[in-house]
């Protein structure tokens, strides 16, 4: 993981996902799931309930260890690597249920972040009131974390990720539970980031927010990827449509 | 000083745990547990170490001695296990449905036996028929300690629940020192006492097989009260989501105090049962709370059977250990095997 | 332009990343105005420096004020079990691992310091050293097992591994076994730390441990240790994804804590001059460093102190006063206290303090922390 390594690997996409599976006992939650992530993207993983995106998510970001398949980061494999070296080499993602440090400040929250690359304390207070600024918390600093609403939570958690600067960050729902003013705020911070040179990887329930912002999609159900492509061609597919609305419903239409 | 030893010179339990603040006396000597201690025993039992005819006998007899040792070892640590399993049972369903480590639950025990003492002193009622007398008043006891103080502390944040358990537990077995002295105390003419079950090669006392059967059998209704009864299912709603619980109607309430009683009554029935071989003294449900702490921790918390098992592989251990290794290390052979497992098993045996 | 203060700092070596370049951004607050370039909060840190110097210069004169050998003897115990709270605070109240076994480690260092002058003849000073080396590496190596485990199977982990050292003092005949050990006594003096004339000497090497301890703790708390300790407290999962390996920085916490524990064993036996495994490795010990930080306040560095401050007295006197009956009334006052302060203040004296101060500080200011206030109280 050098420097000369890191230019090689630049001609290569970001993310490389190859046949990756998990199993839990006989269920396969993933099987055998390929897709690349390139620079500068935001690509979206969608998929009914159930489909698998956010143990997709646990795999390639290293909370599950994939029963096979190959999950390869920045020109390094990461199959099977802890959360934290993961995270280290630039890979970082939200929770879909917030885990926001309640007994710590807004801004300690984020300045926990920080530390990875902050050499002290000063720089990681810097880096957490950039970050803090970018995603609008910036007033809310001295709160306990306790005491945020639910969007704030949100996007403490982005601030969280942002601040270990990840080139690669994945978000897990991070916009269920918000109202439309707060989605459109969400949506205009991904494109914000995608602007700052970030990749990101979104999974999403809500598709009038995700389709406009994202460059590709990806569509998991029961564990396979069904389609990939443009919102547009995602949106047309057969495969879909079927699985999101069922296969009577598209017979009758 | 080790009251209940009969040989306080030779008894290295005497020296280890008699002293230990806290935790307080273990009465080993008079456990009557064959294998590895007890009045009266060593005549009669055979032992590998130390006894000059077993030395002597051919080698045939050396292995059928063996066998049978080791059945005795094995037989004496089930028995035991089943008491400490009935005892883990009641720490385990209060720690299941709320959460709350009770650090009193060994002076519950205490309260038990000292109950079934004083009824058999003074009204001589012996503890096989007044084993209902101390359940139900453990059963109270539990219950008022919810009522009266668990209650406050059950969804404060952090330790306060132990920290206010562990209050209790101070009193409770100051009290009893305070009123009772930390005399040792036997119940020497029980029905049960000095009777033997002579089964080949094993010795069973009568007091620990009448503990064992008592203690299954209690272990056994109090999970058919649970998975069968009203109030068991609500137990069970409230022990996975209180508050769904209390929207479905339960009174939650009503249901954790209940369960402190519940669990009070597990060790109101081991206590009764324990008092025909164990010395009644302040201290004597430290150790047990202990080794429950353990067995709740092994089985997974909340799991009844999970406690019925571990409590059984707890007894064993304990018994082999302290046969093989020397009665003072019987507990750290305990203690060993509840980290070995953990190792495998993050969550107990049986949790999930 | 906004230069991002991102791009101008140095990497930490062998971590390649690309830097957000922030300059193009347009900067857009909650209210959607532009902001200016965010300073960073400037925190009272020094404030509980400036509070132990307080507390340090009262104790340093207090001993002097009241010259009765009986409070002497509660001020050293209370110095010895506020250090021993706040060490323990290290690993349960800032990385959040309830631990029931500390009592091993203040035993393996009051064992050390005894041994070493008891067999050998060495000075308990080094003794003390090495007993604190001893209960570190004790730490790091039932750490690796015990950090498998999470919250109460963690805690009674830590309470076995306890039994398990306290039963081999107990058999192992080098240190006396249950015996314990008589520590010779020798001639007064900093050198073989013994005092026998006066408990003063007592007092203030006390006293300087103890002020040495609190400002580990924060240094701790104020670093990047104490922010991953809390991090990890909060959720290991979100301390992960931020590059936090919890294993091992429990770890450090562990060894921290264990360190300090040792120190103040060795400085009890080298006041009491006995010791055996009852006293030292008792569960009673660990469990009333876990009452005392719980009672002051969880987390917080002046929590052990003012819960020593309440506890040591209390028990001490009551002892003192009533505890020569031998009929347990000093434990039945001192339990039922517990009870009456986990029932009515489960927060610690801090806590409450805490969520006064702040519903004074943000009356009407804002809706969430007004509840948050009345939440905690």
């Amino acid at each position: 993981m050098d420097a000369t390594d890191t230019r090689a690997a630049n001609a290569r996409p970001l993310l490389e996902v190859t046949g990756l599976t998990m199993r839990f006992g006989n269920l396969a939650a993933n099987d055998n799931v390929t897709f690349n992530v390139h620079r500068g993207e935001i690509v979206a993983l969608i998929g009914p309930n159930g489909a698998g995106k956010t143990t997709c998510f646990n795999c390639v970001s290293g909370f599950l260890r994939p029963t096979a398949g190959r999950v390869v980061f920045d020109g390094i494999d990461i199959t099977g690597m802890r959360p934290y070296h993961i995270c280290r080499l630039g890979l970082t993602r939200t929770f879909q249920i917030v885990k926001t440090l309640g007994d710590m400040t807004v801004e300690e929250n984020v300045m926990t972040g920080a530390f990875l690359r902050a050499p002290g304390k000063r720089e990681a207070r810097e880096v957490a009131a950039e970050v803090l600024e970018l995603t609008g918390l910036l007033d809310k600093r001295a709160k306990p974390g306790r005491s945020l609403t639910i969007a704030e939570r949100k996007r403490l958690e982005i601030a969280r990720a942002l601040a270990t600067r990840p080139k690669l960050l994945m978000l897990d729902e991070a916009m269920a539970g918000l109202n439309p003013t707060e989605i459109k705020g969400a949506m205009d911070l991904c494109l914000r980031l995608r602007e700052a040179g970030l990749t990101l990887v979104v999974v999403e329930h809500i598709m009038e927010a995700i389709m406009p912002i994202s460059d590709r999609v990806i569509v998991l159900s029961s564990g396979e990827k069904i389609a990939e492509g443009t919102p547009e061609e995602v949106a047309a597919n057969e495969d879909v449509i079927k699985a999101y609305l069922g296969e009577k419903y598209h017979a009758a239409s | 000083m080790h009251e209940g030893c009969q040989n306080p010179a030779t008894c290295p339990m005497g020296r280890v745990l008699s002293r230990r603040p806290g935790w307080g006396a273990v009465p080993e000597c008079n456990t009557g547990n064959p294998a590895t201690t007890g009045k009266g025993t060593k005549t009669n039992v055979p032992s590998l170490r130390g006894d000059p005819r077993r030395r002597r006998s051919p080698l045939v007899h050396v292995a059928v001695g063996a066998v049978g040792v080791v059945l005795q070892v094995l037989t004496s640590g089930l028995m035991m296990g089943f008491v400490y399993a009935l005892v883990a049972v009641g720490l385990s369903i209060i720690w299941g449905v709320m959460d709350v480590i009770n650090f009193a639950h060994g002076e519950f025990l205490m309260v038990s036996m000292y109950s079934a003492f004083w009824l058999y002193t003074l009204l001589r009622l012996d503890p096989l028929f007044s084993w209902p007398i101390e359940m139900a008043i453990v059963f109270a006891l539990g219950y008022l300690t919810y009522k009266v103080i668990i209650r406050r502390v059950v969804d404060a944040p952090g330790l306060a629940a132990l920290l206010a358990t562990f209050g209790l537990s101070l009193v409770l077995r100051n009290l009893a020192q305070f009123l009772w002295t930390p005399n040792y105390r036997f119940l020497n003419e029980t029905l049960v006492t000095d009777k033997r079950l002579i089964l080949g090669p094993v010795v069973l006392g009568m007091p620990q097989i009448v503990a064992a059967i008592g203690s299954v059998v209690m272990t056994i209704l109090v999970f058919y009260f649970v998975q069968r009864t009203r109030m068991g299912r609500a137990i069970q709603a409230t022990s996975l989501d209180k508050d769904a619980a209390k929207l479905m109607g339960i009174d939650t309430e009503k249901v954790y105090a209940f369960t402190f009683g519940l669990g009070g009554a597990c060790v109101g029935v081991a206590g009764a049962l324990l008092s025909s071989f164990f010395p009644v003294h302040p201290e004597s449900g430290a150790l047990y709370s202990l080794l429950a702490f353990v067995i709740v921790a092994l089985g997974g918390f909340g799991n009844i059977k999970g406690a019925l098992q571990a409590g059984v592989i707890i007894g064993v251990a304990e018994a082999l250990g302290g046969f093989y290794l020397g009665t003072q290390f019987k507990y750290a052979v305990v203690f060993l095997i509840y980290l070995l497992v953990m190792q495998v098993r993050p969550s107990g045996l049986f949790g999930w | 332009m906004n230069e991002s203060p991102w791009k101008d700092r140095k990497e930490p070596a062998g971590e390649p990343t690309r830097r957000l370049t922030h300059g193009a951004l347009e900067r857009t607050g909650s209210d959607g105005q532009a902001l200016r370039p965010a300073q960073p909060v400037r925190r009272r840190a020094r404030a509980p420096e400036l509070w132990l110097l307080a507390v340090s210069a009262v104790v340093a004169v207090l001993p002097l004020a009241v010259n009765n050998v009986n409070f002497h003897h509660v001020l050293i115990m209370f110095l010895i079990f506020a250090s021993l709270g706040e060490a323990w605070n290290i690993i349960t109240g800032l990385a959040g691992q309830t631990s029931f076994g500390h009592a091993a480690f203040f035993g393996i260092g009051a064992y050390a310091a005894a041994v070493a002058y008891f067999r050998h003849g060495i000075s308990p000073w080094i003794g003390m050293a090495a007993g604190a080396v001893i209960a570190t590496a004790v730490s790091a190596v039932v750490s690796y097992p015990v950090f498998r485990l999470k919250g109460h199977y963690f805690a009674i982990a830590t309470l076995a591994v306890a039994e398990i050292i306290f039963q081999l003092f107990v058999s192992w005949s080098y240190v006396e076994g249950a015996t314990g050990i008589s520590i010779p006594v020798a001639a007064e003096g900093l050198a073989t730390f013994q005092f026998h004339t006066s408990k003063l000497p007592y007092c203030y090497i006390t006293l300087a441990a103890f002020v040495g301890t609190v400002l580990v703790f924060r240094r701790v708390e104020e670093s990047r240790l104490g922010y991953y300790l809390r991090a990890i407290k909060g959720s290991e999962e979100a301390a992960m994804a931020m590059g936090i390996n919890p294993a091992r920085y429990k770890l450090y916490a562990m060894m921290i804590s264990a360190f300090i524990t040792s120190i103040f064993g060795s400085i009890y036996a080298q006041y009491i001059l006995y010791i055996d495994p009852f006293m030292v490795f008792a569960l009673a010990i660990s469990m009333k460093i876990v009452l005392l930080t719980v009672l002051g306040g969880l987390g917080s560095v002046w929590g052990p102190v003012l819960g020593a401050a309440i506890l040591i007295p209390l028990s001490e006197y009551t002892r003192i006063l009533l505890g020569g009956t031998g009929k347990g009334i000093d434990l039945i006052v001192f339990g039922a206290l517990i009870v009456v302060v986990a029932c009515f203040q489960p927060q610690g004296i801090v806590g409450l303090m805490r969520s006064h101060g702040r519903r004074r500080a943000e009356r009407g200011v804002s809706g969430d922390a007004r509840r948050d206030a009345t939440a905690v109280a």
